[in-house]
């Protein structure tokens, strides 16, 4: 874990209102396990006051400054504008001041997934499974059904489908993909055949239908949850969910910034989210 | 040549060493209590053997949950939160925390706090069995379960009451953590002085609320949460003015501190030593950066001891 005051190598947008950026990061991208994250300080202000917690999507190398020089780690967060801190965060540009806290959290458990993994995605929700994707790929099986309400929410597609991992998009409005859910995309592929695990990341009320199906199929899945955060680090116990079988005299309270964001289902208490 | 000679100035360093009713401090800088955990998760990313103590999140006689989530909101240059001073009990704190500490060359200051009178007794109690724990911060800003919610620190009886207990029970140094939310702080500062206290530590969190109006719901389950970060450091300030005025034990400030300047206004306005809070969440180097930058701060000002700063407001 690491606290570094660093630069923007590049921020695209990508999509309507979701953007792609790179952050010069040495040393510290090698540290980076597949569903672990970044806390983001905007800008060197009080006011946004809090950092923001970013999924590392995926980490890569620049070319050396100069020859004998090692190549530059940076790493790659793509996100939604969807309030004040992402709005600021979008308009930073190449060479802009950024500091990141990380890496944080746990991270996917690799070592269960066994050989056929089917990744599950709901818009900005593909941002942890790249480098999960990316881990497994050359040893297993991997699929990936991502779904968005619209074209727009689809993203990152060619970077899956150069790792080799089936895509296979839908969307609510039928805009790209195949029209519908991305969970009626799931059901059929598991009435087709169970993956050995399935991880997921998305709005909350998606991976409650992601859960109720795949406990049905007795399939293992992996969740990587969201939740507000002031610290990242386990301190401020802002973030807690309730753990299986959670009860005031048997208290089984988690911090989704360092027991998760990435838990099985099966150790999370899911009546907490209906 | 000038007949002057140019003697090389002697290097000096500053005196950073405090005392907190009788608690001797390497420098003035720890964390504000619920806002470094027991130590440990920070102990990757700050050095805790440079910091002047460290604080344990608020610890009670039996483990406590807190509140539901959503716990956190933030605000204008600050924060609301109702984690409800969920903490792993005392025991536990005993067994499995405080190993972790004994391995650092920082005193430690236990937080506490009960539900009842007897709990802040019984808590005392274990707390004087622990020699590693060299000092206790008593936090008053809790309701009295027993006595229809009213809060222990907004009560002079109340406060006086709670703190001769704990005082009869405790008898290394006592710092008592007020409670903003009165008309009259001084007049519990003078109530806590008198039933025992050592120290006083000002602020805690300033209650507050904030509304989603989309959804006209509070943004915390608890409808309501202690504000904290810079948003509160003017109104910390001058509680702390105001208490320096009203009593004689050394202060502990706290409220908003993020930069160097912010933790010398406190020493300026009668504080001996400062806590930070919420800042630690955005940047975990910042206790680090103030003791570098109260010393810097000496060292151009020519100030050889800290302790000329503290009070030392010119109006
Ligand atoms: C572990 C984790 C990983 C994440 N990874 C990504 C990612 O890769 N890409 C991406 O676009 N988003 C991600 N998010 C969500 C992202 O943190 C929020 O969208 C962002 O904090 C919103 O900030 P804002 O200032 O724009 O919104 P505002 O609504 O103005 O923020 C106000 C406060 O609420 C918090 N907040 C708002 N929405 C969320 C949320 N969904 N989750 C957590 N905190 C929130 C903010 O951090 C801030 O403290 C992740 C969240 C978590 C917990
Ligand atoms: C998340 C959080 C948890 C806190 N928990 C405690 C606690 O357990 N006991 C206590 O006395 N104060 C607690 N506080 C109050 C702080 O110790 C401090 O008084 C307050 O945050 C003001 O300082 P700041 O503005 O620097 O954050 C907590 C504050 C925060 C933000
Ligand atoms: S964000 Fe502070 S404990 Fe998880």
């Amino acid at each position: 874990m690491k606290d570094i005051q660093t630069t923007v190598v590049e921020n695209q947008e990508i999509s309507s209102g979701y953007f792609r950026m790179k952050i010069l990061a040495p040393e510290f991208g090698r540290m980076v396990k597949p569903g672990q994250f970044v806390m983001v300080k905007v800008r060197q202000l009080n006011d946004p006051f809090l950092r923001r917690p970013f999924c590392v999507f995926r980490i890569g190398f620049l070319p050396p400054e100069s020859d004998g020089l090692p190549p530059r780690e940076y790493l790659e967060l793509v996100f939604k504008v969807v309030g004040r801190g992402t709005e600021i965060l979008a308009t930073l540009k190449t060479g802009d001041r950024i500091a990141i806290l990380g890496p944080l959290g746990n991270g996917f458990d690799l070592d269960s997934i066994g050989e056929d993994l089917l990744l599950v995605a709901g818009g900005i929700g593909v941002a942890p499974l790249y480098m999960l994707g990316e881990a497994c790929a050359k040893k297993k099986k991997v699929r990936l059904l991502l779904g968005g309400r619209t074209r727009d929410d689809i993203l990152a597609v060619t970077d899956f489908e150069r790792l080799g991992i089936e895509t296979y998009v839908s969307t609510d409005d039928g805009t790209l993909g195949e029209k519908g859910l991305v969970t009626e995309v799931l059901a059929q592929t598991l009435a087709d055949g169970a993956p050995s695990a399935v991880a997921v990341c998305g709005p909350m009320a998606m991976i409650s239908v992601v859960q109720t199906i795949c406990r049905k199929q007795q399939v293992p899945l992996q969740v990587s949850l969201e939740a507000l955060m002031a610290c990242g680090v386990g301190a401020c116990l802002g973030c807690m969910v309730k753990g299986a079988g959670h009860s005031e005299a048997e208290p089984r309270l988690l911090t989704v910034c360092k027991n998760g964001p990435v838990f099985r289902d099966v150790d999370i208490d899911w009546a907490q989210f209906a | 040549m000038s007949g002057i000679s140019q003697q090389p100035a002697e290097p000096w360093k500053p005196n950073l060493q405090v005392d907190i009713g009788g608690l001797t401090l390497r420098n003035p800088v720890m964390p504000a209590s619920g806002t470094f955990g027991y130590g440990e998760e920070y102990a990757e990313l700050v050095e805790l053997g440079k910091i002047g103590a460290i604080v344990t999140k608020g610890l009670s006689l039996k483990p406590k949950t807190g509140n539901p989530t959503p716990r956190i909101a933030e605000t204008p240059a600050g924060m609301l939160n109702a984690v409800g001073l969920q903490n792993v009990g005392i025991d536990c704190f005993v067994r499995d925390k405080l190993p972790f500490l004994r391995s650092v060359d920082t005193p430690v200051i236990a937080n506490f706090f009960g539900n009842t009178l007897e709990e802040y007794g019984e808590v005392a109690k274990k707390l004087s069995d622990v020699p590693e724990v060299a000092a206790a911060e008593l936090n008053i800003s809790c309701p009295n379960v027993k006595q229809g919610g009213i809060v222990f620190g907004t009560d002079p009886r109340a406060a006086s009451e709670v703190i001769s207990l704990v005082r009869k029970n405790y008898s290394k140094p006592l710092i008592v953590k007020l409670t903003p939310n009165i008309t009259d702080i001084t007049v519990v500062a003078r109530a806590a002085v008198e039933a025992g206290a050592d120290a006083l530590s000002c602020i805690n969190t300033l209650t507050g609320m904030s509304i989603d109006v989309r959804s006209r719901s509070p943004r915390l389950a608890n409808v309501t949460g202690g504000l904290s970060g810079p948003a509160i450091r003017p109104v910390a300030v001058r509680m702390v003015y105001q208490v320096a005025q009203a009593v004689s034990v050394p202060i502990i400030g706290i409220g908003g501190i993020v930069e160097v300047e912010d933790a010398i206004e406190f020493l300026i306005a009668g504080a001996t030593a400062v806590q930070v809070g919420s800042a630690n969440f955005v940047n975990p180097g910042t206790m680090g950066h103030l003791v570098d930058g109260l010393e810097a701060f000496c060292i151009e000002e020519k100030i050889r001891d800290i302790r000329e700063l503290i009070g030392s407001l010119r109006i």
